[in-house]
C-alpha cells in the first residue's frame, strides 16, 4: 500500500481520537471545575459576623482546634438549594462541625432561607461584600472547604456536594484530616 | 456595493464604541490618572473571568468579575506591582485565571502544540509532495489516485 493511500486515513483516524478523546473528556469531567491551589495551605484569617448574631464575630481563631467544614452557600443560589437535602440528611454523620458561609446574599434573605428550609449548620458566617471570599479563591456558590484543627485546608469541592461526593471523596478526607490532629 | 460596506463597517465600529463606553459607565473607578486607568485596563484584560471563564475580567459584567476588578483596584493604589497583583490571584484560583500562561513544564504541550502540529504537516506535505515530483514513482503510474 502506498503512502499517498495511508496518510490520509491516517490523518482521519487522528482526528477521530482527538475529538474522542475531547468529548470523553467533556462528559467525564466538569469543563468549570478548577483545582483549587489552596488545597494543602493554611486558611486565610477572616473574621465576619454571624448571621443569627450580627454584633459577634468569628475569625479563622476562634475555629482553631478542631477540624470543620466551611460550606459556602447563599440564598439567591440555585444549586444550593439541590445541595440542601443532602446536606439536612449528613449533617449529623459526617463527624465535624458543619459551617456555613453565606456569600454575597441579603442577611435577611439568609435568615429566612434558612428557616423555610431547615438549618443544617452549626454556624453561619457573613460575607456580604465577598471580600473575604476572594482570599478564600471562591468563584461560585457552592463550595465546601475541609480544614482541620491546624487550620489548613485539606479538601475542596467546588459544585453541589453529592451522597457520592460525600461517601466517596469527603469522608475519606475528613477522616484523614482527624487523623492527622 | 463597496460603499454599503462601508457603512456596515462603520455601524459596527460605533456599536462596539457605544458598548464599551457603556461597560465603563456603569463602574466608573476612581483611577488618579490616565495611566494607571491604562494599566488596569490591560492588567484586568490578561485576566480570566472564573464564573463566565470565556471572557476577561475587563469585559465580564459579572458580580465575581465586579470584585475582583475592585480587588485589583485597592491593590493597585497600595502600590501593588502587576506582578504582585497576578501572584495573589494565582495563589487563590490557580493559573487558570491568566489568559498568558507562564512558560513551565506542565504547560509546554499548550505552548509548543501547535507548532509540532504544523510540524507534523510540513513533514507529510514535504513527503507528498517529493513523491510527487519523483517522475519514476509509483505513485505517479497511479493515476486515479487523485485524492
Amino acid at each position: 500500500m502506498s503512502l499517498g493511500r495511508i496518510l490520509p486515513l491516517a490523518g482521519f483516524a487522528v482526528l477521530v481520537a482527538l475529538f474522542g478523546f475531547g468529548i470523553w473528556w467533556n462528559t467525564d469531567h466538569a469543563t468549570n471545575y478548577v483545582p483549587s491551589p489552596l488545597v494543602g495551605k493554611a486558611a486565610p484569617a477572616f473574621d465576619l459576623p454571624r448571621l443569627q448574631q450580627p454584633e459577634q464575630r468569628v475569625a479563622k481563631s476562634d475555629l482553631l482546634g478542631h477540624a470543620y467544614l466551611l460550606n459556602v452557600f447563599a440564598s439567591w443560589c440555585f444549586a444550593c438549594g439541590e445541595e440542601h437535602p443532602v446536606l439536612m440528611a449528613h449533617r449529623g454523620s459526617l463527624g465535624v462541625p458543619l459551617i456555613g458561609y453565606n456569600y454575597k446574599d441579603v442577611p435577611d434573605d439568609a435568615r429566612a432561607w434558612l428557616a423555610r428550609h431547615g438549618n443544617p449548620y452549626s454556624e453561619v458566617i457573613v460575607d456580604r461584600s465577598g471580600r473575604t471570599a476572594i482570599d478564600f479563591g471562591i468563584y461560585g456558590a457552592p463550595e465546601t472547604f475541609l480544614v482541620d484543627a491546624g487550620g489548613i485546608i485539606r479538601y475542596k469541592h467546588i459544585g453541589p456536594l453529592t451522597p457520592d461526593i460525600i461517601a466517596d471523596e469527603l469522608m475519606p478526607a475528613i477522616a484523614a484530616a482527624r487523623g492527622a490532629r | 456595493m463597496s460603499r454599503l460596506r462601508h457603512i456596515a463597517l462603520l455601524l459596527a465600529v460605533l456599536l462596539c464604541l457605544g458598548l464599551a463606553g457603556l461597560a465603563q459607565a456603569i463602574e466608573p473607578l476612581p483611577f488618579k490618572n490616565e495611566a494607571q486607568r491604562l494599566r488596569f485596563q490591560h492588567l484586568t484584560s490578561e485576566l480570566r473571568c472564573m464564573v463566565c471563564q470565556d471572557e476577561s475580567l475587563n469585559a465580564s459584567q459579572a458580580d465575581l468579575a465586579r470584585d475582583l476588578r475592585l480587588k485589583i483596584f485597592t491593590m493597585m493604589q497600595e502600590g501593588k506591582s502587576d506582578e504582585q497583583i497576578k501572584q495573589y490571584l494565582v495563589d487563590r484560583y490557580s493559573q487558570f485565571i491568566l489568559y498568558d500562561p507562564p512558560l513551565q513544564p506542565h504547560t509546554w504541550l499548550l505552548w509548543f502544540g501547535p507548532g509540532l502540529v504544523l510540524l507534523c504537516g510540513a513533514g507529510a506535505l514535504w513527503l507528498f509532495v517529493r513523491r510527487r515530483s519523483r517522475p519514476d514513482a509509483p505513485a505517479a503510474t497511479a493515476g486515479d489516485d487523485n485524492w
